[in-house]
């Protein structure tokens, strides 16, 4: 064979895997019709990726993670409904036994039984001090959790614990499996096997989660056969892949969420949410620790302001920790957004105006910093606008941005725009960042607030299991919060999602600050229908 | 040749050694803290005797030496530790990403060198010609656009406006089987962009080099003698052209490597770079450490290969004395 033969061949070759390419490349819809587009499958876009997938470790504690199932979880409304648990559980007079019977008959998805056993298991894990936890401080008030026969757990307290049983829609993990091995970083935290409807199929971390309907799940086999949530950290991508095609759902920012308004194939979900930003005003700086200050402030800002320009409507004006829509809001707590009556307020408490506008009392200036974590753009909105509303009161704050290892030294005094909220129960997020023997604990009570009133509603409202006690307590904390605030409450936030309109059943649930994999519409993809055409 | 291979690879063990103990210096002086970073959002509700039971689980309260020799000593035992922010070994970490981030270099670094050179040779040939003008105003272009934003571009054009490309992942998102076919669909965007973003360098080099050597005695000589303008160019003009070129290489993995990191972020790419970056803002001190190693010799590696190469190409360069 002549040289120049030789490389006529490898010419030939190389053109022919150039065509096989190109071919390939022009036909997108082949593959993708597999994808999004099929009746039994869906895709979303999630922004976050979970660093594991091990309930162990804080995976899915606030329920609805599609591979677990807890004790109880929660429906639509956010009322608690059995799961794993037959029935809601059996509460002591004294509030300090849960009891539990399980539903029987339940496999994991490797086919072993679930039982008794396993829920100890997965509590007794977490409880430990040698896992890595971060959320343990949740479960803080089990004292033990024990077997009784495979039928049932009992659950016992260290104190009367009303709001307990929303603690136990944890997903449990099988005891067969994650026992034998690292719980930090054995092979479960990315390879983890549950009761839940689905199974996952495949984790390429950074890519994305796989998951296929579990066909024995004890609640029916899920309609969607095939659910994958693609990673998509950045915004624009996310918005860009949904709109290509590739993706049947997204959570979206507001300004990029808007662009699918007006889209027939779609349906843009704005997820109610307890997710609020804050301001807190620390009680050991001289001028955010004066009450006259705090109150002008809290009716100095406009949250009405706040929500039109910052969150473009998707959201609502926060007053509390509570959002309004809320039944445990306190009503009558609303306040407008009053400028002469702050100024009002300053006047009579001796804040008066100085040459440049801030106002001073004995030689103090009212000016404050107030911190915001660098690179969200949400909060630092929100910093602006409370900086500029507090301005035209007379009171002088200076923004400035840092991460989180920045800020905390300086909690103890300068202000902070905050964030969190928990809609499962009014004591999950209020007792952590009100009460007073929490203050400085961790990023607990980050303000220091220090209210004798609200210390005992909050103790009321956790062991009280009397709906109008725990009812009253709230309000009073609520009514509290206007009379002195620690914390000015600016908005609460929607969180946004944008899905095909391909199915019957995507619906949102009140949502919480974090989110987590188990938030959006598709909380309850195994009980989605394809729609008839 | 093998000589100073061999040199140099015993030279790499100490200043891998150096560049762990620095990486383990610099991440204990970072203001970052690793257990809000394994924490996460958590951490903000969790209990201070929470968050201390956490950094004594995680051994980051010992000093910065201790912790350095203890992860230097299992490290040469073969046990790499174990990642905090994955939640699993960093050698599965390594072993899940590498291999796409290596495949994604490579064809990059492929596009970029051989499209480089071809146009190069082709500008160089008509230095102010049309084809030199509008590639050289690109190349500058493109020198200043962002990996990032190219990404973005690509897929606006390619995958929303023309839908001839998938915009991102490794295969299409509904399916996780990974065949050889998806992930070459998969790869091109990325590939072109990371690829076309490295272009510039070697494009300007070997129209610097080429137009240079052209202009020398012994290529008006071979023109002279009558050899064909192909000749001339391939086998005179590319040959001493391509020398600042191959020293090039070595020097543009670095660059390589940070390009990569955005480019998979864009395309959701389950890259190696990604986690670095994750590592370095979590102070995951055993994943971060490993990582440094693998770039480091990669450099190494790239400097040590474009030398060879230099050697080759111009029998006139030694191997190191």
């Amino acid at each position: 064979m002549k040289a120049r033969t030789v490389r006529g061949m490898a010419g030939a070759t190389a053109a022919a895997v150039i065509v096989t390419g190109a071919a390939a490349c022009s036909n997108p819809g082949g593959g993708a019709a597999a994808g999004a587009g099929a009746a039994d499958s869906a895709v979303v876009g999630i922004a976050t990726e979970p660093e594991s997938l091990s309930p162990l470790l804080g995976y899915g504690k606030d329920g609805n993670s599609k591979i677990f199932d807890g004790l109880l979880a929660h429906d639509a409304g956010m009322k608690l409904k059995p799961a794993l648990a037959e029935s809601l559980p059996e509460v002591s007079a004294d509030g300090l036994t849960y009891t539990y019977a399980l539903r029987r008959g339940v496999k994991f998805s490797d086919g072993r039984p679930f039982g008794a056993k396993d829920v100890v298991f997965t509590y007794r894990t977490i409880l430990d001090a040698k896992t890595n936890n971060a959320s343990k401080s949740e479960l803080d008030a089990i004292a033990d959790v024990t077997a009784r026969g495979d039928e049932a757990v009992v659950f016992t307290l260290k104190y009367p614990y009303a709001p307990f049983a929303e603690r136990t829609v944890l997903p449990i993990a099988p005891e067969h499996l994650a026992g034998g091995q690292d719980v930090n970083s054995g092979e479960f935290t990315t390879k983890p096997v549950g009761t839940g409807p689905y199974v996952l199929t495949a984790w390429s971390k950074g890519e994305k989660l796989s998951f296929k309907a579990n066909p024995t799940y004890w609640g029916g086999e899920p309609a969607v056969k095939k659910f994958t949530m693609a990673v998509i950290k950045d915004d624009d991508v996310r918005a860009t892949r949904l709109r290509s095609g590739e993706l049947d759902g997204a959570v979206l920012p507001p300004n990029l969420a808007k662009g699918f308004k007006a889209d027939k194939a779609r349906k843009t979900y704005a997820a109610k949410s307890f997710d609020y930003r804050n301001v807190t005003l620390p009680t050991e700086h001289p001028v955010t620790g004066d009450t006259a200050v705090r109150r002008a402030l809290d009716i100095a800002v406009d949250r009405a302001t706040m929500v039109d320009k910052l969150l473009e409507g998707a959201g609502k004006a926060a007053y509390g920790p509570v959002p309004t829509g809320s039944p445990w809001f306190a009503a009558g707590t609303e306040r407008a957004h009053d400028l002469a009556g702050a100024e009002k307020i300053l006047d009579e408490a001796g804040w008066i105006p100085g040459a440049d506008g801030v106002r001073a009392k004995n030689g103090v200036r009212a000016a404050f910093p107030l911190w915001y974590t660098s690179g969200d753009k949400l909060r630092q909105d929100h910093a602006l606008a409370f900086a500029s509303d507090a301005r035209k009161a007379g009171i002088q704050v200076t923004t400035e941005s840092g991460s989180w290892e920045v800020i905390e030294p300086r909690m103890r005094t300068d202000a902070v725009l905050a964030g969190g909220g928990s809609p499962a129960d009014p004591d999950f997020d209020q007792y952590l960042t009100l009460n007073s023997a929490l203050a400085g604990d961790g990023f607990n009570n980050m303000a220091r607030y220090d209210n004798p009133a609200v210390d005992k509603a909050l103790l009321d409202g956790r062991r009280s299991a009397d709906p109008a006690v725990r009812e009253a307590a709230y309000d009073t904390v609520q009514r509290e919060l206007v009379k002195d605030p620690g914390y000015v409450y600016l908005t609460h936030i929607d969180h946004l999602y944008v899905v095909a309109d391909r199915w019957d059943g995507p619906s949102t649930q009140t949502e919480p600050h974090d989110h987590g994999l188990g938030t959006g519409p598709w909380w309850n993809v195994e009980s989605w229908k394809p729609k008839r055409k | 040749m093998a000589r100073m291979a061999g040199r140099r690879t015993l030279f790499a063990g100490p200043v891998l050694l150096v560049v762990t103990f620095g990486v383990f210096a610099v991440a204990a002086l970072s203001p970052f803290d690793p257990v809000k970073a394994y924490a996460g959002t958590a951490g903000l509700t969790a209990s201070q005797a929470g968050l201390d039971q956490l950094r004594a689980n995680l051994g980051v309260d010992q000093p910065l030496l201790a912790r350095w020799w203890e992860w230097l000593t299992s490290a040469l035992t073969g046990d790499l530790g174990t990642s905090s922010v994955m939640r699993q070994p960093v050698s599965d970490v390594i072993a899940e990403r590498l291999g796409w981030s290596a495949l994604l270099a490579l064809c990059a670094f492929a596009v970029a060198v051989l499209l480089g050179t071809a146009l190069g040779v082709l500008a160089a040939r008509r230095q102010g010609g049309r084809l030199d003008r509008a590639v050289s105003g690109l190349a500058y272009t493109l020198e200043a656009a962002p990996a990032f934003w190219l990404g973005l571009l690509a897929v606006w054009f390619f995958s929303v406006r023309l839908g001839v490309l998938p915009s991102g992942g490794l295969t299409d998102a509904g399916s996780d089987v990974v065949t050889a076919g998806q992930v070459a669909r998969h790869l091109v965007l990325p590939a072109l962009v990371l690829g076309i973003s490295q272009l510039p360098w070697f494009f300007l080099y070997v129209r610097h080099g080429v137009a240079d050597a052209l202009e020398e005695d012994p290529v008006r000589g071979a023109r002279a003698r009558g050899l064909g303008e192909r000749r001339v160019l391939l086998g005179h003009g590319l040959r001493s052209g391509m020398l600042p070129m191959l020293t090039l290489i070595g020097s543009r993995v670095p660059e390589l490597i940070t390009g990569a990191l955005l480019v998979e972020t864009v395309f959701s790419w389950p890259g190696i770079a990604a986690a670095t970056v994750q590592a370095a803002t979590s102070v995951d001190f055993p994943l971060l450490a490993a990582l440094t190693v693998l770039a480091t010799a990669a450099v190494l590696a790239g400097n040590l290969l474009s030398d060879l190469l230099y050697g080759l190409a111009d029998p006139r360069v030694g191997f190191d004395g």
